[in-house]
C-alpha cells in the first residue's frame, strides 16, 4: 500500500487517480500510524513553499516524513513535493524545507525569451545511467513551475533544459523526487509511477 | 527545450461536448471522455474545457464530467466557463481540473484572479481573454459575449493587469479573427508577449497547418489552441506534429 500524505496539497487527487489508473492502491492519510505502516510513500504539492512547510508542521508531518526515510520507507515527493525534500526555499524569503536532500530552491531567471512559470511538456536528459527512472530519456513530461532546485549532481537523475538546467528527477537512497508531474505526463508518467511501484515492492520484501 | 503545445477546445453543453457553427446549430459532437482520450492517444498535450451551458443547475454535470475525464486521461486539464467564486474553483481543482479558466467574471471583478492565486497558485489561473480590434479607434479591446461586447480594458491594459494579479498564462482569443480560418493574428502575440511575461496561448483564426508554423516561427507564443479544425478532422493533430517538427518546432 502506498500512502499519499494528505494536507490539502492541490494535485492529491490526480496523483492518486493516476495510481488507481494503473492498479497500485493507495490511501490518503495523516496519520501518523498509517503513513509508518506504508510499503511506500508520496508527497504531493502545487502552490507556495511557506505554506506548504505550515501546514506540515501544523499537522506534526515532519517528524513523521523523517521516521518514514529512517525505516527506508521509500518517499516521493512531486513538484512543489520534491521541492519540499531540499535544505531550503528562496521563495517569498528563505523558507526552512525538510533537508533531506541537501539543495536549496530558487527562483528561475526571467530574462529574454523565457517564459515563467516554466509550463509545459519539456525533453528529459538521464544522467544517472543506473537509477531505476533512466528509461526516460529524450522523454517528454508536463512541468509546471517558477522554482528550479539547484543540487549536487550526484543526486540529480534527470534534467530538462529551460535557458538553465532543470532537475526533473532527483534521487537519494530511498527519497525520490520529482519536479514534473508524472500524473500529468500521459504514458511516460504513468511509467514512472509505475516503477515508483515496484521500487515500493522491492523494498518490502527485502 | 520546452515543446510547443498543442491544445484542442472542448465546449462541453449539459455534459456532452457541442460544437456551434457562427455561436449557432450546436451540434453534438460526443462523450467528453471517449473525446479526451481520442485526443490523448493523437499527442494532444493539453486539453481545455468550456462549459457553454447556460443553466446555473448544471455546474454539478461540468464537474462530473471533469471527475470522469480525469480518471481516464493523464494530461493537464483546464476548466472555464460560469466560474464566478472560489469556491467553484476549488470544486473543480477537487473533481480533477489542473488550471481554472476566468474570462469574463474576472473583468467584471479583478479581485477573483488574486483570490485564486493566494489559494491555488498563479499556475492555476488562466486568464483567458477574447480580443477584437474596435471599429472606431482600431486599438485591441477585450470584448465579451461572443465578441459583441466592448469592455472599458484595452487588450494590452488587460493582460498586463491580469498577470500583475496572478495569471500564470493566457489564453487570448483574437475575434476578428476566429472562425475565420485565415491565420492566427500574429501582431496580436507579438505585442502581446512584449507586455507579459507569462506563457500565452493563442487562439482563433487557425485554418491550416500553415497557421500553426507561421504561428511559432513568428511569435514566442508557448501554445495554440483550435476547436472545430480538431473536432472536424481538418487537421489530425499527429499530421500537424509531424509537420511543425520538419519546420523544426519543437512539438513533443
Amino acid at each position: 500500500m502506498i500512502a499519499i500524505i494528505d494536507y490539502d496539497a492541490g494535485n492529491t487527487f490526480n496523483v492518486q487517480k493516476a495510481f488507481n489508473y494503473i492498479g497500485i492502491e493507495t490511501v490518503l492519510t495523516a496519520d501518523p500510524a498509517v503513513l509508518l505502516r506504508a510499503d511506500g510513500v508520496v508527497l504531493p504539492g502545487v502552490g507556495a513553499y511557506a505554506s506548504a512547510m505550515a501546514t506540515l508542521k501544523e499537522r506534526n508531518l515532519m517528524d513523521t516524513i523523517y521516521a518514514v526515510v529512517d525505516r527506508t520507507i521509500p518517499l516521493l515527493g512531486i513538484c512543489l513535493g520534491m521541492q519540499l525534500l531540499f535544505d531550503e526555499s528562496e521563495e517569498y524569503g528563505p523558507t526552512a524545507g525538510l533537508g533531506l536532500i541537501p539543495g536549496v530552491v530558487k527562483a528561475i531567471p526571467n530574462d529574454g525569451n523565457l517564459r515563467v512559470p516554466h509550463m509545459g511538456w519539456n525533453q528529459n536528459r538521464v544522467h544517472n545511467d543506473k537509477s531505476v527512472f533512466r528509461d526516460i530519456h529524450e522523454e517528454y513530461t508536463y512541468f509546471v513551475h517558477s522554482y528550479y532546485v539547484d543540487t549536487d549532481q550526484q543526486f540529480i537523475t534527470t534534467t530538462a533544459d529551460y535557458g538553465i538546467s532543470i532537475p526533473g528527477i532527483v534521487e537519494k537512497e530511498f527519497v525520490y523526487g520529482m519536479q514534473f508531474h508524472p500524473e500529468k505526463s500521459g504514458v511516460v508518467g504513468l511509467n514512472l509511477l509505475r516503477t515508483f511501484g515496484d521500487i515500493v515492492k522491492s523494498v518490502k520484501i527485502t | 527545450m520546452l515543446a510547443k503545445r498543442i491544445i484542442p477546445c472542448l465546449d462541453v453543453d449539459g455534459g456532452r461536448v457541442k460544437k456551434g457553427i457562427n455561436f449557432v446549430n450546436l451540434v453534438d459532437v460526443g462523450n467528453p471522455v471517449d473525446i479526451a482520450s481520442t485526443y490523448e492517444e493523437q499527442g494532444a498535450d493539453e486539453l481545455v474545457f468550456l462549459d457553454i451551458t447556460a443553466t446555473v443547475d448544471a455546474r454539478t454535470t461540468m464537474r462530473d464530467v471533469v471527475r470522469d475525464v480525469s480518471n481516464r486521461v493523464f494530461m493537464p486539464l483546464t476548466v472555464g466557463g460560469g466560474i464566478r467564486t472560489v469556491d467553484d474553483m476549488s470544486a473543480l481543482l477537487k473533481a480533477g481540473a489542473d488550471k481554472i479558466s476566468l474570462n469574463s467574471a474576472a473583468l467584471a471583478r479583478p479581485e477573483l484572479i488574486s483570490e485564486g492565486a493566494q489559494k491555488f497558485g498563479n499556475q492555476c489561473m488562466v486568464v483567458a481573454i477574447d480580443v477584437k480590434t474596435d471599429p472606431t479607434t482600431g486599438t485591441w479591446y477585450a470584448y465579451t459575449h461572443g465578441g459583441r461586447k466592448k469592455m472599458e480594458w484595452e487588450a494590452l491594459a488587460w493582460a498586463t493587469e491580469a498577470v500583475r494579479r496572478g495569471a500564470g498564462e493566457l489564453l487570448v482569443t483574437s475575434m476578428d479573427k476566429d472562425g475565420t480560418k485565415s491565420g492566427f493574428d500574429i501582431e496580436l502575440y507579438k505585442a502581446l508577449e512584449s507586455v507579459v511575461d507569462v506563457p500565452i496561448i493563442a487562439s482563433g483564426g487557425a485554418g491550416s497547418v500553415q497557421d500553426f508554423i507561421e504561428l511559432f516561427a513568428h511569435t514566442g507564443v508557448t501554445g495554440a489552441l483550435a476547436a472545430s479544425i480538431f473536432h472536424f478532422g481538418d487537421i489530425t493533430i499527429p499530421y500537424l506534429k509531424s509537420a511543425l517538427r520538419a519546420e523544426g518546432i519543437m512539438v513533443r
